[in-house]
């Protein structure tokens, strides 16, 4: 699969006593931007673990960029902003920036540049304590964006972030994906969904659909994207999929 | 491991801490005034000059091992953490990192430490300041090396705070404080030659005496070393880039 930046085949993770994530196969092609959508508790968070390697307990095949997830060699060519921003509060925007970017010697200019994209130049000095929620789930995006890596991992990048600011950042992930980098992109926003190439819906860790929005509106008949997830996630409540599949087997 | 790395770790951590004055206070200021405090409440009693040496171990190791454990603690919690093991740095750049940070402080508190005991408090010294000096400082960081270790056993503030009292308490009856480490049981002399904080307040303890050479002050200088180089491989060993 050369032209997979993620390939996983039966992917199963254990957290605690439980399996969270059930045998999931999926590929993302390269330079697509796909979404990650599914109810809370349904494994995203889990899932992007994975995929970034930093999930212990995982079974089966993930691979990123042809290497499997948590490889060396993957660490330069992989940004991954988790769910909680992760950035030091107890230094500025700037100061956090020029740290993360000497791991990656991604120098000055690559600083101000991910400052500019997610318009965060004005407040680039000041303590990352004192920003507000949205800033400062800005400033660790602005971090996973240093050196440029092929592949985004963003869990939830734009929760908290008023309508003007979540287009802005679609646009930028849009204007990512087409020079060529893939995107991962976890929400609970539907609308933004259908900015997607690709939806991925999970629920109780195993994948519900995995196709395009246009797609999954035509599937489910709904009218809008709200609607389709609705339709999915309650119309095929977990004890009857097994009457579904066999409906559709036979 | 790289130079280049392990620098800019250190760095960030000195960056952190210049931006908050109060820490950088208690790390140099409060040790200093402690043994202040012991030399006048024993003003006109000989005590002072028995327990001062021991002190002088007890209180920096303490405090740069509490200081040390919360610190790495919020890192571990904050996700920064995790950021840092996704990306190309190796996990002992960022335990040295800390290190680094840490020791240069616990380099400044023991000198403080060292100068307010003998030029201001008169505790009195027969051997060289500078070996107790060089003690004074390499326990000091002894106590940010074992923070940095203790901080990979915990989950939460509250489990920091009970490694005070389960890390350093027993040290601290152990070393000597309260009885000269000879005239305490045999298992308990046995058990007291393997914690650090022994040696070390052996070692001052024989420089404010002059009563060892320095082949003596020496050994105790390394096997201290010994248990910081540990203290600091088994940190990073610990540390974990997958966590469940
Ligand atoms: N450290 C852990 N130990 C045990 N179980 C865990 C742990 N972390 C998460 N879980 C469980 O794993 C499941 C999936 O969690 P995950 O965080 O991946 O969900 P999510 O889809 O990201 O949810 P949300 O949208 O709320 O962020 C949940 O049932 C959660 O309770
Ligand atoms: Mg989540």
């Amino acid at each position: 699969m050369v032209n997979s930046a993620i390939h996983t085949d039966d992917l199963r993770v254990r957290r605690g006593k439980r399996e969270v994530l059930h045998g999931i196969s999926f590929d993302v092609p390269q330079g697509s931007l796909v979404g990650l959508l599914g109810p809370s508790g349904s494994g995203k968070t889990t899932l992007m673990r994975a995929i970034v390697g930093v999930q212990r307990n995982v079974t089966g095949v993930v691979n990123v960029l042809g290497h499997a997830a948590g490889s060396a060699i993957l660490r330069r060519q992989v940004g991954y902003v988790t769910q909680d921003a992760s950035v030091y509060g107890d230094l500025t925007i700037r100061q956090n920036l020029n740290y993360f970017s000497s791991m990656l010697r991604a120098g000055r200019a690559d600083v101000e540049r991910v400052l500019e994209s997610t318009d965060l130049t004005e407040q680039a000095n000041q303590m990352v304590d004192s920003l507000s929620g949205g800033q400062l789930s800005r400033a660790s995006l602005a971090v996973a964006l240093l050196g440029s890596p092929e592949l985004l991992v963003l869990d939830e990048p734009t929760v908290g972030l008023d309508p003007v600011l979540r287009m802005d950042l679609w646009a930028l992930f849009r204007r990512l994906a087409e020079s060529g980098t893939t995107l991962l992109v976890s929400s609970h926003v539907m609308d933004e969904a259908t900015r997607c190439d690709r939806l991925l819906l999970l629920r109780d860790g195993e994948i519900l659909a995995d196709e395009t929005p246009a797609g999954l509106l035509e599937r489910t008949g709904a009218a809008d994207a709200d609607a389709a997830f609705l339709a999915l996630i309650r119309h095929r409540p977990k004890h009857l999929d097994a009457e579904f599949d066999g409906e559709a087997a036979s | 491991m790289s130079a280049r790395l392990t620098f800019a770790a250190t760095g960030r951590v000195l960056t952190q801490i210049r931006h908050d004055p109060r820490t950088i206070a208690l790390l140099l200021i409060v040790p200093s005034l402690l043994i202040g405090l012991l030399a006048w409440i024993f003003m006109d009693t000989p005590v002072f000059n028995q327990v001062g040496p021991a002190v002088l171990a007890l209180f920096p190791f303490t405090i740069m091992f509490v200081v040390t454990s919360m610190t790495t603690l919020r890192e571990r919690r904050t996700g920064t953490l995790e950021r840092q093991l996704t990306l190309p740095i190796g996990k002992l750049d960022i335990i040295m990192g800390y290190a680094l940070a840490f020791g240069l402080l616990a380099v400044f508190q023991a000198g403080i430490a060292v100068g307010f005991s003998v030029w201001l408090f008169g505790l009195e010294i027969s051997g060289s300041v500078w070996w107790l000096l060089a003690i004074a400082v390499a326990d000091a960081v002894l106590g940010t090396a074992l923070g940095l270790l203790a901080s990979a056993f915990a989950n939460t503030e509250f489990q920091v705070a009970q490694f005070m009292p389960a890390f350093v308490f027993p040290q601290m009856l152990l070393g000597g404080l309260l009885l000269p480490r000879d005239q305490m049981p045999d298992v308990l002399y046995a058990i007291s030659d393997w914690l650090p904080l022994s040696h070390a307040i052996d070692a001052l303890n024989a420089v404010a005496r002059d009563d060892q050479d320095d082949a003596y002050l020496l050994t105790k200088l390394l096997i201290i070393v010994a248990f910081i180089v540990g203290a600091i491989v088994l940190g990073s060993v610990t540390l974990k880039r997958r966590t469940p």
